[in-house]
């Protein structure tokens, strides 16, 4: 039977994004004071902090609806580039998902290609800019698979915009310079998978040991 | 900052003093000024958004300068974070837009990077807005100032952004 996910899921999930971004705020301040303006790892803990309590508030009652509470959320705190572009992520991709109590990985895979296509509009960057898009694209496919294909799809890409010359974003301004740095958006990106991935093992474990 | 309208201290609600039949009221002086035959046409209003609140303020200022007597469209900064921090607010924003709609629409003027990325995002979410906000693709100080100058004009939202959008095409050298 094909495993389906609920609104307590994608909870959980954004639950474990807050906590990998504040355990990795620092790294991820570090990588953005290289190419950037060295706000990516506070502004992403303010923003998914304020994601977890309002979930945790008022949780809505389907997926869909978890992802688009999110996404406002993350629109309206974070205060750099990374809030209306992962604001826009979740919203959309929450928007795709709609209605539906449950939903399967293929699902939330589809979901995430659109909300992915959004953010590629939104910001007007695509795969090779040393964006957030290199570790989202290759993930999103991966997803389509597994959770662990997502995760080191996701892995793969933000370690591959190390070579990367930045086009997008702060970092284009340094040009050539910006070569040799992993980009933060894409290391972020990535983290949302990792932690994707460990709440998908909990639940499959948990599942097993409930039947 | 709730805007204190002045018109409240002891407001008289003529329909509810005295005896109940006062069909005479019609005839009170000061009737509501707002649908007085002079405001027929509202001023788009102006929001102009930068990382730093001291930007969005001094160019705002600088516009009202630069445009010359007369009545001025409303023009607000939305600059910097709530907590006075370098960033975008969309709260700041939203509140902005709102204080400068007459109903004729909001043109929104951004700097760069994360404000012009919150205010598309802003525009997509649908209902953080007033209806008939834009963003307006323009150089912002330069922008600034033909968009205020064609507002203050009675320029329609379609005239005000491309005025502000001719501005790109003002060579310095």
């Amino acid at each position: 039977m094909t495993q389906t996910f609920d609104a307590d899921f994608l909870v959980r999930w954004l639950a474990a994004v807050a906590e990998a971004v504040d355990r990795e705020a620092d790294r991820l301040t570090e990588l953005d004071s290289a190419i950037g303006d060295a706000d990516h790892g506070a502004n992403l803990k303010r923003g998914f902090a304020a994601v977890t309590e309002t979930l945790a508030k008022d949780p809505p009652a389907t997926p869909g609806a978890v992802l688009t509470a999110a996404g406002r959320q993350l629109i309206s705190t974070v205060g750099g580039a990374s809030g209306p572009l992962y604001g826009t992520l979740l919203r959309r991709t929450g928007k795709t998902l709609g209605d539906d109590g449950r939903v399967t990985r293929e699902q939330l895979a589809e979901a995430l290609d659109s909300g992915v296509t959004a953010v590629s509009q939104l910001g007007g960057a695509q795969v090779g800019d040393k964006t957030m898009l290199d570790a989202l694209v290759p993930a999103v496919e991966g997803l389509r698979d597994s959770f662990g294909a997502a995760r080191s799809a996701a892995e793969e890409g933000a370690l591959a915009t190390v070579p990367l010359r930045a086009r997008k974003g702060r970092a284009s301004y340094l040009g050539e310079r910006s070569v040799g740095h992993q980009d933060p958006g894409a290391t972020s990106s990535a983290l949302l998978f990792a932690a994707l991935d460990e709440i998908a093992r909990t639940e499959a474990s948990g599942a097993e040991g409930a039947s | 900052m709730s805007a204190g309208s002045g018109t409240d201290s002891g407001a008289v609600d003529p329909g509810e003093t005295g005896s109940g039949s006062g069909p005479g009221a019609g005839s009170e002086p000061g009737a509501d000024p707002r649908s007085g035959p002079g405001s027929t046409s509202a001023a788009v209003g102006l929001v102009l958004v930068s990382h730093s609140a001291a930007v969005a303020t001094a160019v705002a200022e600088l516009a009202r300068g630069l445009a010359g007597g007369g009545d001025l469209a409303p023009i607000l900064p939305a600059g910097g974070t709530p907590d006075g921090g370098l960033g975008t607010s969309s709260e700041l924003i939203s509140e902005a837009a709102k204080a400068v709609d007459r109903g004729a629409g909001v043109a929104i003027l951004v700097d760069l990077g994360s404000a012009v990325l919150t205010v598309k995002a802003l525009l997509a979410e649908g209902d953080e807005l007033p209806e008939g906000s834009r963003l307006v693709d323009a150089p912002f100080v330069e922008g600034a100032v033909a968009a205020l100058v064609t507002a203050s004009a009675g320029g329609d939202l379609g005239a005000v952004a491309a005025a502000a959008s001719e501005a790109y095409a003002y060579r310095k050298e």
